[in-house]
């Protein structure tokens, strides 16, 4: 497995100077000196020969259905405060897990051994937890049929791999950010930073799938912190200012961050002297850059089909879009104008994959079709337990694609696609949603956001609030946050933006499954407004 | 075969594959020995995790997880970076060695950065047990079976829960002839029972260093006794509460003040402990019954005598008899400001009280006794408002008896208002919402005027 590792690129600097990053917009991207064509994409023979002994090992001891992935996933790190660099780290491992179906009851082991005796007894061990958990089985765990990919490849959509990019290239990017903010009265303390994610996935299955993927993710923070002089008070903006995507180096430049720096650094200091909001009820535009985690917590959560069933209960929680026979086709979640899609194929979206690790290529399906709810998410376990509705509904019985695990060392299990919020008919947009009304609140950027176990109640605050009357934004207040019961909530929107104010907002780290496991996703969403909805002011004083 | 306890490597330890401190000594070693730069550090962790989930009264996924990671910081004057890896091969190591130097050479300086730490004295820590770290699939098997079976022969319970064990060693060393090892052991298990009418729902945890000293049918009888009460809530109006928390819920609000005894940030004036022209050192902060301390020998908490720098961690007073007594600093800072660095604590308890849980609820008129909180999010740094939301057992106090379960509500307090206005603190009790992570002991607590501000329908 050496050859593996020799793919491994150094972070120096041999490829050429630094340059004016801020300068450039994406139609100069061609002409970067980082731009080298990506290598083709394949399965190297001497991982496609651990797997298969992983996968035999698993049928020789007994299993009835195994699948294992070797993967190699890199992370790359620069953080920094004010004037300086205060990390840089670069994590790089690989390993392998193995899964495993016995009598219906499931086995996982993973291992850092990446030689045949080391899978095969990977391979053995999952079988004997698999035996032993037997005992205390109730169901069989049954897998709804999927094709298998013989010699599938599939890569995200990068140009730019980030992990050729030197350090102190990113270094400067973020320096120069850091300056302009600290050029701003008032602003005292920012933290900028970068992450990079590079997974080369490998997956095989007992149907006959080999599978190789290519997966980048790139995150640019920076949160600027504006303290009154008086030090009575402080006023952040950020960390999250530009949203995370599934791209690579060149999304990092189109984000412009030397240019925005001051805008946000002014937007704290300003926030220092905003009023506090007066609480009532108000209505509520939000822009993309909040409403998607609003979509996030309220909509795709309930609608995991594993929540649902109450295989979260001890953790996350359940759902009150349950139990799926007197939800589905029924539940009324909001007006007609409302669709909600689950997909993996959104371009520059987080959870975007070409195969599920499960080994399925996910579909496009609507979740919410014009305001009634009409499916879950699920994987290849799940799928079956939908099997009447499907038929009622002349649907094959499938899996939705949404089988994930954060790494080779944890089991998959249902995780969330991309679930965005479709864009209304009419091409609306922000400032159309502004000049609409008449008593609103206007929030840009996500901040506090706490939920329930079953998605009812939720609150949530924002880096921006804005006062609007009649049809005009009068001026920033602090301490606001909308209190709200998702199907209230949902029923109350009567405002959707088109398409083109859709934008796509997303996480790196949505926490889920015990032992907790991250996964990184976007929903795409238009700003939308909510009629009435109860403001309150979270502000208190010591 | 839980004690007593052995410092040295076990066989018990070798099954794991857990490296001993002769093998992470070795490794730390062999990859100081590899540097060319003018500083390095190296940090091993080494870990057999295993753990097994159930829920809808059945298997779920299950597994063992062995890995060792080597993280390697390099440094060139005051530049640095670091490297992490798992691959022990003398390749994979000079690999990871050069990855880091490059990096270190083209980083910007680190004005922070003080050089290694020379060796240190570190308390000896007993934290390892073999029942632990032997655990098989059987085993865990059957411990889930304390609540299956019940719930599958009642047929109007649900539960779901999950145990897991970790069996690992942690160590650091540098160029500088520092050396610290410390291995560990840890069980946890947790459960939540829920009615099939969809009313009820409760949950119990346990945690220990030592398999053998969880109660697995006590926490299953726990939760399945809580479901049953917590049927049919009632909504009771959304308002200011005498509430009484249990251990868990207490460790919820309580350890989020763990951020804040930063020094830092407090020096900086954007902390809960920062005032007008300093911090709030030395003053009373909340009421005199409350005492926190981090003690990496606490028995009932057992934790690593360092931190990630091999700083040794000794006990720490952050707020005594209700006074703030100490902030943490790192070296940095505490060479700047003039102080003794403090290292960094990885474990928190508050002081015992006189109360049981049981008077505080006799004595209590009309109060809410809740079980656990749920997704604590912060509002404001400088007062640590959170908001978050009570779940798994909340019920109504009447007259000094639990009169009823209730619905859930949302708060927004803040830990330092929520022990201003103490009533009662109970014997602190080792926690178990955090799934296996950092130590926590907490007490019940009784206060008065804590700020439900509105209902959940979540069960």
């Amino acid at each position: 497995m050496t050859t593996r590792r020799d793919f491994l690129v150094t972070g120096g600097g041999a490829l050429g100077a630094a340059f004016g990053a801020a300068a450039l917009g994406p139609q100069l991207l061609h002409a970067l000196p980082h731009r080298r064509p990506l290598p083709a994409l394949y399965t190297d023979a001497a991982t496609r020969e651990l797997m298969m002994e992983a996968l035999d090992a698993a049928k020789r001891a007994g299993a009835s259905w195994a699948d294992v992935r070797i993967s190699r996933n890199r992370n790359n790190s620069v953080q920094t405060r004010e004037r300086q660099v205060t990390d840089v780290v670069d994590t790089d491992t690989m390993g392998c897990g193995v899964r495993v179906l016995v009598d219906g009851c499931w086995g996982f082991c993973a291992t850092q051994e990446l030689t045949k005796p080391g899978v095969g007894g990977a391979a053995q061990e999952a079988v004997a937890i698999a035996k032993a958990n037997r005992v205390a089985r109730d169901r069989r765990v049954e897998l709804a049929p999927s094709p298998a990919h013989p010699d599938a490849t599939w890569r995200s959509s990068y140009t730019i791999d980030p992990f050729t990019i030197p350090v102190e290239e990113k270094a400067d990017l973020l320096l120069r950010a850091n300056a302009e903010a600290l050029g701003v009265a008032n602003v005292r303390f920012v933290n900028s930073g970068l992450s990079f994610v590079k997974e080369e996935r490998n997956y095989a299955n007992t149907d006959g799938s080999v599978i190789t993927q290519d997966y980048v993710r790139s995150w640019v923070t920076m949160s600027c912190t504006a303290v009154a002089p008086d030090r009575s008070g402080t006023a952040v903006r950020g960390p999250e200012v530009v949203q995370p995507a599934g791209r690579g180096w060149e999304y990092v430049l189109e984000a412009d961050i030397v240019t925005n720096a001051k805008v946000w650094a002014q937007e704290a200091a300003e926030k220092l002297t905003a009023k506090a909001v007066e609480p009532g009820r108000y209505d509520l535009i939000l822009h993309p850059s909040q409403l998607f985690l609003n979509i996030h917590e309220s909509l795709a959560h309930p609608t995991e089909l594993d929540r649902a069933m109450g295989y979260e209960a001890n953790y996350a929680g359940t759902s009150f879009i349950a139990p799926p026979e007197k939800v589905l086709g029924s539940l009324k979640l909001g007006p007609p104008m409302m669709n909600l899609v689950g997909n993996r194929n959104e371009v520059g979206a987080l959870a975007t994959i070409g195969y599920d690790d499960d080994g399925v290529q996910p579909d496009e399906f609507h979740i919410v079709k014009n305001g009634v709810f009409n499916d879950y998410q699920t994987t290849r376990e799940q799928a079956p337990w939908l099997a009447s509705w499907y038929a009622r509904n002349g649907q094959p019985v499938r899996s939705h694609g949404c089988s994930y695990a954060q790494s080779w060392a944890d089991v998959q299990f249902q995780r969330m696609p991309n679930v965005s919020l479709q864009p209304g008919d009419n091409d609306l947009s922000w400032s159309d949603l502004i000049a609409a009304t008449d008593k609103g609140i206007a929030m840009i950027g996500r901040a506090s956001y706490s939920i329930d176990q079953q998605r009812y109640n939720a609150q949530f605050g924002a880096q921006l609030c804005y006062e609007v009357r009649n049809g005009k934004i009068v001026g920033q207040v602090k301490d606001a946050a909308y209190q709200m019961r998702t199907p209230e909530f949902w029923n109350a929107l009567d405002m959707l933006g088109g398409k083109s104010s859709y934008a796509l907002g997303g996480t790196f780290n949505d926490g889920k499954g015990q032992p907790g496991q991250a996964n990184a996703v976007s929903h795409g969403c238009p700003p939308a407004r909510f009629k009435n909805i109860n403001i309150i002011n979270t502000g208190r004083t010591v | 075969m839980s004690g007593p306890k052995s410092l040295f490597s076990t066989s018990a330890q070798a099954r794991a594959g857990v490296l001993s401190r002769e093998d992470a000594q070795s490794l730390v070693e062999r990859t100081v020995k590899l540097s060319a730069a003018d500083a390095v550090r190296v940090s091993v962790s080494s870990s057999r995790e295993t753990n097994l989930r159930f829920a809808d009264n059945q298997m779920s996924t299950s597994g063992v997880t062995t890995n060792t990671t080597i993280r390697i910081q390099s440094v060139f004057g005051k530049r640095k970076a670091s490297v992490v890896t798992n691959d022990r091969s003398d390749d994979g190591l000079r690999r990871a060695v050069t990855q880091s130097e490059a990096l270190a050479r083209l980083a910007p300086e680190d004005p922070e950065y003080l050089g290694e730490i020379g060796p240190q004295q570190y308390a000896t820590i007993d934290a390892w047990y073999d029942a632990t770290a032997d655990l098989t699939a059987d085993d865990r098997a059957k411990a889930a079976l304390s609540a299956l079976a019940p719930a599958r022969a009642g047929k109007e319970l649900t539960v779901a829960g999950f145990i897991i064990c970790n069996a690992g060693a942690t160590a650091i060393g540098n160029s500088a002839g520092l050396f610290a090892y410390h291995r560990a052991t840890s069980a946890n298990y947790t459960l939540t029972a829920r009615t099939n009418d969809g009313t009820g729902s409760g949950w119990a945890g346990m945690e220990n260093n030592d398999w053998t000293k969880l109660d697995v049918q006590a926490v299953a009888d726990r939760a399945i006794d809580k479901a049953r009460r917590s049927r049919n809530p009632v909504a009771i109006e959304p308002g200011r509460y005498t509430v009484i928390f249990e251990p868990e819920a207490t460790a919820n609000l309580v350890s989020l003040m763990g951020n804040a005894f930063q020094a830092r940030s407090a020096d900086e004036g954007r902390s809960a402990f920062s005032k007008t022209g300093g911090t709030k050192l030395g003053e009373k902060i909340v009421d005199d019954r409350v005492t926190l301390y981090s003690d990496p020998g606490d028995p009932l908490i057992v934790s690593a005598p360092f931190d990630g720098e091999g700083m040794p961690v000794t006990q720490q007073t952050w707020v005594k008899n209700g006074v703030l007594q100490q902030l943490a600093y790192n070296r940095f800072w505490a060479n700047k400001q003039g102080k003794t660095p403090t290292g960094n604590a990885s474990s928190l308890r508050m002081a015992d009280g006189a109360d049981t849980l049981e008077a505080m609820i006799a004595s209590t008129a009309r109060g809410v006794l809740v079980t656990r909180l749920w997704y604590l999010r912060p509002l404001d740094a400088r007062t640590l408002m959170y908001t978050g939301l009570t779940r798994d057992g909340t019920f109504l106090i009447e007259n000094g008896k639990i009169a009823r379960s209730i619905k859930n509500f949302r708060f927004n307090d803040s830990p330092l208002f929520m022990l201003n206005n103490l009533e009662g603190v109970g014997r602190a009790l080792r926690t178990a919402g955090g799934d296996g992570g950092p130590a926590v002991a907490m007490p019940p607590v009784k206060v008065r005027d804590f700020n439900f501000t509105s209902l959940s329908d979540a069960v």
